[in-house]
């Protein structure tokens, strides 16, 4: 499907203290179904805005957001996110947690041996068998962040949406990670938007990059596309001239063209 | 054997000699403190304080006994072990054991509080969910929660007729707010990150509050709950002093009017130290829930 999520003169603006601010101006952007996009640009530019429109959790000031042809309205489970927090439930396992979600998408018609199959496979998925009966607060960062991505997974959604998923983790952890997301949305052929300010990690993951100006009234400034094969590796790429381009692109994009003074 | 001997025998065995090995072995008996040595120091500072403390307090009240009527820690002490070997005695309605009396102001603070926490825990989850009920119940909560507790004796005398009834009545007043104000905080404090993911995964409304609103604001009612028997406990024993019957705050006036002024301040610690039990239960369970 070539408009598999369209998002259509997009506009959002916040009512805050001081005022009026419009944090998205014409926003149009098409995803084809299976599609890895990332959406990059400068901190404030409304990049998690964005997402947060496709996720259902804001709505839209004006224009139209639509997914497979019918339109966003408000959140659901077949736009699973995966957050920069991780947000586990500190009071469930990462089983339970992930529990939680199988049993909301997959309740109504399947037992309770089938759940919890689907929730260990989940688990297994991600590496994470052995911390399955662990408590969020038992488990480091890294691994609180692959039971957010399993859960997501688990729900089999029609969209990932994933909000700087490896923001907060160290720079070996986040590689790993990343190779391993990249893994796991290929197996699955989720259609999947990611957030990130990690130029390296648009380009190793994503199919397009969506570049974001700068904000207020922040829009798309330019669209890339990733034309590299897959399976990627990241040390076959590090001397790959298309890759190098590809990075340079979106740097001088954003360091150029969106040069944003250090405040 | 004394510590610092212990300490000679568990140095360890010489390096071999460089000029840094030589550095080492000089520090080591140092900075290595063995073990065994660690626990008594550790230990020694952990008991020290609050004994020296103690001390200090029980001193301070002889010396005021010995130049006033009250009286002193060994008169009170005397007495103690008298009321303690027979705390369950059972002499008409009007002279019982300590035992009973502690049990009967602790089956009152039970009853009102549990009554409170029926009421307070609900109320308090709908007020902080529902900012029209919140903005509605404001006014009222913000009169009534100053009101000292006995004010409401009264009340509670005029409609139930009966001292029993009333003073449960100032229990349940008296330990309401603290459960309300808490549990609403709470719901009105759970992360947004918890709220989104609830939004995502569209959960029916008793999953969310099960495995989402619920969890996330128990702490917040175990706060409450703690302070609410607290107050309860602070209420009762001046409660039970105006209303009578079994109850260590009739107790206490019981043996003023006996000029029993010992039995006085037994009671004083005797409540002192209920109230403490009660606080670290109740700690004790909050840490079970303490994510």
């Amino acid at each position: 499907m070539e408009k598999f999520v369209q998002v259509e003169n997009v506009q959002m603006v916040f009512n805050t203290r001081s005022g009026r601010f419009v944090a998205l101006q014409d926003v149009n952007l098409n995803i084809r179904q299976g599609e890895f996009v990332s959406i990059i640009g400068h901190s404030g530019c409304g990049k998690s805005t964005l997402l947060n429109l496709v996720a259902g959790l804001t709505e839209a000031t004006s224009g139209v957001l639509l997914l497979g042809g019918r339109e966003i309205a408000g959140p659901g489970p077949d736009r699973a996110v995966v957050f920069q927090n991780h947000s586990l439930l500190p009071w469930l396992t990462c089983f339970g947690n992930v529990y939680l979600a199988v049993e909301r998408v997959f309740g109504r018609d399947e037992g309770r041996a089938t759940l919890r199959k689907r929730t260990e496979d989940a688990l297994a998925l991600v590496g994470l068998s052995h911390a399955m009966h662990k408590y969020p607060h038992e488990i480091s960062g890294g691994m609180k962040q692959r039971v957010g991505i399993a859960r997501a997974l688990a729900m089999q959604p029609k969209v990932l949406l994933l909000d700087e998923p490896l923001g907060a983790l160290d720079a070996l952890t986040r590689a790993n990670l990343q190779e391993e997301l990249m893994r796991l949305v290929a197996g699955a052929g989720t259609t999947t938007i990611m957030v990130t300010h990690d130029v390296d990690e648009a380009v190793l993951l994503s199919d397009r990059i969506v570049m974001m100006t700068n904000g207020p009234a922040a829009t798309i400034g330019k669209i890339l596309d990733v034309k590299l094969p897959r399976p990627r590796r990241r040390l076959d790429l590090t001397d790959d001239p298309a890759y190098n381009r590809c990075r340079s692109e979106v740097l001088k994009f954003l360091y150029e063209r969106q040069h944003k003074d250090a405040a | 054997m004394s510590v610092v001997q212990m300490a000679k025998i568990k140095t360890p065995p010489p390096a071999p000699v460089t000029d840094a090995g030589a550095v080492a072995a000089v520090r080591a008996p140092v900075s290595a403190v063995p073990p065994a040595r660690d626990t008594v120091r550790k230990f020694l500072q952990w008991i020290l304080p609050p004994v020296l403390g103690m001390a200090v307090f029980v001193a301070i009240w002889a010396m005021v006994a010995a130049v006033s009527d009250l009286p002193g820690p060994v008169k009170t002490f005397d007495t103690a072990v008298q009321v303690f070997s027979d705390p369950f005695y059972d002499k008409g309605p009007n002279d019982q054991g300590i035992g009973w009396n502690v049990l009967m102001s602790l089956s009152r603070v039970g009853i009102g509080f549990g009554m409170a926490a029926l009421v307070g825990i609900p109320l308090g989850f709908l007020i902080g969910y529902f900012g029209f009920l919140n903005r509605a119940m404001a006014p009222i909560i913000s009169v009534l929660r100053p009101v000292s507790p006995l004010a409401w004796l009264p009340i509670g005398l005029y409609i139930f007729k009966q001292a029993q009834p009333a003073a449960i009545w100032v229990i349940f007043i008296s330990s309401l707010w603290p459960m309300v104000l808490n549990t609403a905080a709470g719901v009105t404090q759970i992360p947004q990150d918890y709220r989104n993911v609830g939004r995502v995964l569209n959960l029916s409304p008793w999953k969310l509050f099960s495995r989402i609103l619920f969890p996330s604001v128990v702490p917040y009612v175990l706060t409450g709950v703690r302070l609410s028997v607290g107050v309860a406990w602070l209420v009762i024993v001046a409660a039970e002093m105006l209303t009578g019957g079994v109850g260590i705050g009739f107790w206490v006036w019981d043996q003023w009017n006996n000029l029993s002024v010992q039995h006085i301040i037994i009671a004083i610690f005797v409540v002192g130290v209920v109230g403490l039990l009660l606080e670290q239960a109740i700690l004790l369970m909050a840490r079970r829930f303490h994510y």
